[in-house]
């Protein structure tokens, strides 16, 4: 039996699991969503913080994509004067694009940098439009503000058709489908016998800015769980 | 350890200098208003106070309209009163400016009015008085309520934006006075008490800030707090003492006044221009790639 949107979303919360010893910086997760959401110059719902850390000849590199981290306590909705700011029962936090007035209390609410919002419709190449900027421009995004999605209507469209985000690729979020390290991974963390529960059972893993009892949706691995008992 | 300023602390754009006009003049305004309303069974004139309160208010809340990116849905701001602070002083405002501006109206004295209507001054003001204090205090929870701020979130500064603002209420107050006449016998020595108070709060949050948020916000804050307190506290102090036996009291109260107003207006714009620095992203653990790895748990915290 095919599980409907609404009953597959009530046992739901997605989360997005990056593996930092897989991340090579190569951003293309961060192109990925440009492309796929239309995203204007200077705004990266994904973006990937290149950090060096040490110093020489101790000297490190560490990729860490970042974005809206979906939290199960967001503050930007505590703080929306609207409404516009919701989290829905499968955990994505999103923004009602009409409801919102552009005030920022969500972008100066949120710990991860993670909102953005343009004044005026810009392009990648100047004043005229690539043609897939014309194709898809969104006025409804000028003057609000915007963030990260989880890709929800490519979410919503596949669980639509029955399948299962963060498996199939008609389900799963843009960075995730095209990271080429397999650092990335989405999925419902509370099916047990989803690729993420998995990922974080058998890794030791951390959340950014936990002491801000955000509750994230954004899981970071750095290492192996070695007294992990793996499953068969 | 070091790492790149990929990730370090920002100062924050959305909220500029419009937002911290907003926060001027709703404190000034609302402590206006309370001050105002504290002064009138000593006979002093709501008129005045009232109308320069009223237009404060709304020229900080003007303010804010200018910055928000869709101003013609700027009234689904009264949506979420559950839980959003910016929701609640926009509701707040609503009855603030009815009461105020009733009660200023019937103050006045170049329409006639019933006798009534006057005998409504003295509790609509204190009404109205209430409800400038509860915006002010909306004010002060919507910078603890913005998270990705660190100077902003330290609960402490709720204090301060309190404080400041009968502050500057009472500063208004003592410039006015200058105009329509003596205060009451009570608004030296609480002047003196709140810039003792404001100067106060304003120390213990400067201590709790550090090291708690990014080293530029507390040097940003650092850079104008002898002014601040030269100029803003230990001034007006000196000036409201002098009022005490001075031949003419007025000037000095006045004079020292408007030095606790420009104080109270230039630590706000401070704290929410220049000490505005985001948190940052920091990663607790290193990436292990390879067992044989030295440098597997580190706290990575860019630029701070």
């Amino acid at each position: 039996m095919r599980l409907g949107a609404s009953e597959q979303t009530a046992m739901t919360r997605y989360v997005m699991v990056a593996d930092l010893r897989r991340c090579i910086g190569c951003q293309t997760c961060t192109a990925a969503c440009k492309q796929a959401n239309a995203t204007p110059p200077g705004v990266q719902w994904r973006r990937v913080l290149d950090l060096e850390v040490g110093e020489y000849p101790a000297v490190r590199r560490v990729f860490v994509p970042t974005g809206c981290q979906h939290c199960a306590d967001p503050p930007c909705e505590w703080v929306c004067p609207t409404t516009a700011t919701r989290r829905r029962p499968d955990g994505i936090v999103e923004i009602l694009y009409d409801l919102c007035i552009g005030c920022s209390a969500c972008a100066v609410a949120c710990p991860y940098e993670a909102r953005y919002k343009v004044e005026k419709q810009e392009f990648a190449f100047g004043d005229e439009p690539t043609a897939d900027e014309e194709l898809r421009a969104d006025d409804s995004r000028i003057g609000v503000a915007t963030k990260c999605t989880f890709c929800a209507d490519i979410v919503d469209a596949g669980v639509a058709h029955g399948l299962t985000p963060g498996e199939h690729p008609d389900a799963t979020p843009a960075c995730v489908n095209l990271c080429i390290s397999g650092a990335l991974a989405f999925g419902d963390i509370d099916n047990p016998q989803s690729k993420v529960s998995k990922l974080l059972r058998e890794n030791k893993h951390f959340r950014m800015h936990e002491e801000q009892g955000t509750n994230p949706g954004f899981y970071y691995l750095w290492d192996e769980d070695l007294c992990h008992d793996r499953d068969p | 350890m070091t790492a790149t300023l990929d990730g370090a602390p920002r100062l924050q754009r959305s909220w500029d200098s419009r937002a911290a006009w907003n926060f001027i003049g709703g404190g000034a305004g609302t402590g206006l208003l309370l001050a105002a309303a504290a002064a009138l069974p000593a006979g002093w004139p709501y008129f005045p106070a009232g109308a320069l309160g009223i237009a404060l208010i709304g020229f900080g809340l003007s303010m804010v309209w200018l910055e928000i990116g869709r101003p013609f849905r700027a009234l689904n701001v009264f949506f979420h009163p559950q839980t959003s602070w910016m929701s609640r002083e926009a509701l707040l405002a609503l009855p603030l400016f009815a009461l105020a501006g009733i009660a200023t109206l019937a103050d006045q004295s170049f329409v006639p009015l019933p006798l009534q209507m006057r005998l409504l001054v003295t509790p609509l003001a204190s009404a109205a008085a209430a409800l400038g204090l509860a915006f002010l205090y909306c004010q002060a929870r919507i910078l603890k309520a913005s998270h990705g701020v660190p100077a902003w979130r330290e609960p402490s500064l709720q204090w301060v934006i309190i404080v400041t603002g009968i502050t500057e209420g009472l500063g208004l107050m003592l410039f006015l006075s200058f105009f329509v006449g003596s205060p009451p016998a009570w608004a030296i020595p609480t002047s003196l008490a709140s810039l003792i108070a404001r100067a106060g709060a304003w120390e213990y949050y400067r201590h709790r800030l550090n090291p708690r948020v990014p080293a530029p916000a507390v040097a940003a804050l650092s850079r104008i707090s002898l002014p601040v307190h030269l100029l803003g506290h230990a001034l007006p102090a000196l000036l409201l003492l002098v009022s005490l036996v001075a031949p003419m009291p007025l000037v000095p109260a006045a004079v020292a006044g408007l030095a606790m107003v420009v104080a109270g207006a230039w630590l706000k714009f401070a704290v929410v221009t220049r000490a505005a620095f985001t948190q940052g992203f920091s990663i607790p653990f290193m990436p292990v790639r390879g067992r044989a790895s030295t440098a597997a748990a580190a706290d990575v915290r860019p630029g701070q």
